[in-house]
């Protein structure tokens, strides 16, 4: 066994677990999902998701790599045969989400420099889309090409050299040693911005519209949907990290003790994140004497329009642009190495690579398909269709799969649930199975049905109905598909028996031959 | 800012890193178990004394 595999202790774990959880997402989704769903009333059914669903499933995902000692498709196979496609499903959304979310770190890359000049001048969304990203306009934008943006594809390149690098290091040499690094120094930026936003004039009256509760939200579903989904992406559970970083755990290591530690601080984070984004929106809106609500955005338009026209407006913005898109790097950076982590794994269990040749062999080819397809002046909106495919029937679909498979299918939630408590100071017991037999597979089924649905009916925004098939839809299902076929090509002589029930040295991912 | 979002956001504050800080504690008074003997505590099991 290779002594990088492991990680020394849970101390290295959590901060491994938690650069996963902390990403873009708690920056840009959580402020706007809260202050939409009921400003301050957000925080009831927000809790409830974390307690009835997040943190369940975490411990569940924890016990299945810990348990059972693999990367997602070996876990998976070791549990009951046929359910090695869940893996490979998750897998395979790892592989989407990798390639596209590097995209992005690339952009805040490059926003670190344009900060220091407010290079975006007037019109920061013109600047994004045709300037900087140089996206081609009407219906050429649906024509997937291979035309490179240099200005997108050389720090998309570098991203991933450093992303690799990290791999190479390993799970402990790299990626537990950059999140002991990155996140408490992401925290600390963070403090910054929030002290620095909240001293801004107009602070207190974004922190009125994030805060002010609207009571009758909690009589609507969507709200709770919302709530639920929240807790699911920003957990970044579904994707196979959990598993995967479980089964580079020693034997006894304390799993629900530091799954809760994880949980709160990926919602403590995301609370920091919101006023931080709330206060300076504030500050948007009285410079532009708008209410709040007119300026309030998420994602792509919250980071790389509103923060920009932000920072040209603020006394002292250029450091406070750079210091946000740092955050924004630092953030994505330990997020996108968990996501490659699963893929990488997974191949080293099932082939029997190398580190060296999972890392620069399936690493690189993610780079490369990467670099081709999205820092082109067509990349935006393929990247945004798969986004919008890999997470609503990608993630959810995949912890749809899990909870059902493992609750009703193999009956192992015993079995996991005596794991977690032989090893754990935070016992589980019946309302752990409940939640996660009956409560998630409800809740994860809605979400699933309802979206399915509403693509249906309505499509994906303004994309044409060809495009959204091929890429959309495409993407979605032929996931599945490579995951039944990965699924039959058999494994390697004694991989899949080769794992100890009992408490003494077992092979560890990657390295089973 | 009106006083039931002052009172929503302390809520939120305390029930949010309140679990953060819970579970802190509740981690630092489970420490975690050693393996192997490691005297010079780097996670790496060191040969045992030799008396």
């Amino acid at each position: 066994m290779s002594e990088r595999q492991q990680f020394t202790g849970r101390r290295a774990f959590i901060f491994a677990a938690i650069g996963s959880a902390v990403g873009l997402g708690n920056i840009w989704r959580f402020p706007y999902v809260a202050y939409e769903g009921g400003g301050g009333a957000f925080i009831v059914p927000y809790l409830v998701a974390l307690m009835t669903a997040g943190i369940p499933l975490l411990f569940m995902y924890y016990a299945i790599g810990h348990r059972f000692r693999g990367s997602a498709p070996l876990s998976w196979r070791r549990l009951g045969g046929g359910a090695e496609s869940i893996g490979w499903w998750q897998v395979g959304i790892s592989f989407v989400i990798a390639v596209y979310y590097a995209v992005i770190i690339a952009w805040a890359v490059r926003y670190i420099g344009f900060s220091a000049t407010e290079a975006w001048g007037e019109e920061p969304g013109a600047f994004l889309i045709g300037q900087f990203l140089q996206q081609a306009e009407g219906d050429a934008g649906f024509d997937v090409g291979l035309s490179l943006v240099p200005g997108v594809a050389i720090p998309l390149a570098l991203i991933w050299v450093f992303a690799l690098l990290v791999h190479w290091r390993g799970i402990q040499g790299g990626i537990a040693r950059i999140s002991m690094i990155f996140i408490p120094l992401l925290v600390a930026i963070f403090l910054v911005l929030v002290v620095r936003a909240l001293t801004l004039p107009g602070a207190i009256d974004g922190l009125d519209a994030l805060f002010t509760p609207d009571w009758s939200a909690l009589t609507d579903a969507d709200v709770w949907v919302a709530a639920y989904g929240q807790i699911f992406f920003s957990l970044s559970i579904g994707f196979g990290i959990m598993i995967t970083y479980s089964a580079h755990l020693k034997r006894k290591t304390n799993l629900t003790g530091s799954g809760l530690t994880v949980a709160f601080s990926n919602s403590g984070f995301e609370l920091l994140a919101g006023i931080g984004v709330f206060a300076t929106l504030g500050f948007m809106a009285q410079a532009s004497g708008v209410a709040v609500g007119d300026v309030a955005d998420a994602g792509i338009g919250l980071a790389f329009v509103a923060f920009p026209t932000i920072i040209s407006t603020m006394p002292g913005g250029a450091f406070f642009g750079v210091l946000f898109f740092t955050a924004l790097v630092l953030a994505g950076i330990t997020s996108l190495v968990s996501i490659v982590e699963v893929v990488l794994t997974a191949i080293e269990d099932k082939f029997g690579l190398s580190r060296n040749a999972s890392v620069f062999g399936v690493g690189g080819a993610m780079a490369i398909v990467s670099l081709l397809l999205f820092p082109t002046t067509t990349g935006l909106n393929l990247l945004d269709v798969l986004d919008a495919f890999a997470n609503n029937f990608g993630i959810v679909g995949a912890g749809l799969a899990s909870v059902i498979t493992l609750a009703w299918g193999l009956r192992r939630l015993g079995v996991l649930g005596d794991h977690l408590n032989e090893v754990s100071s935070f016992k589980v017991g019946l309302l752990w199975k409940l939640m996660v037999g009956l409560v998630t597979p409800l809740i994860l089924g809605f979400m699933f049905v309802s979206q399915v649905i509403s693509r249906i009916q309505d499509g994906y925004g303004e994309m044409p109905s060809g495009y959204v098939a091929l890429y959309g839809w495409g993407s979605a299902i032929g996931l599945l598909v490579i995951a039944v076929i990965l699924t039959l090509i058999p494994w390697r002589k004694g991989v899949v028996a080769a794992h100890d029930t009992g408490q003494g040295s077992t092979p560890q991912p990657g390295k089973e031959a | 800012m009106g006083i039931s979002a002052v009172i929503m956001m302390i809520v939120a504050l305390v029930l949010v890193w309140g679990g953060l800080v819970a579970a802190v504690v509740h981690l630092s008074h489970h420490p975690e178990e050693v393996e192997a003997y490691d005297i010079d505590d780097d996670g790496r099991p060191d040969a045992p004394p030799s008396t």
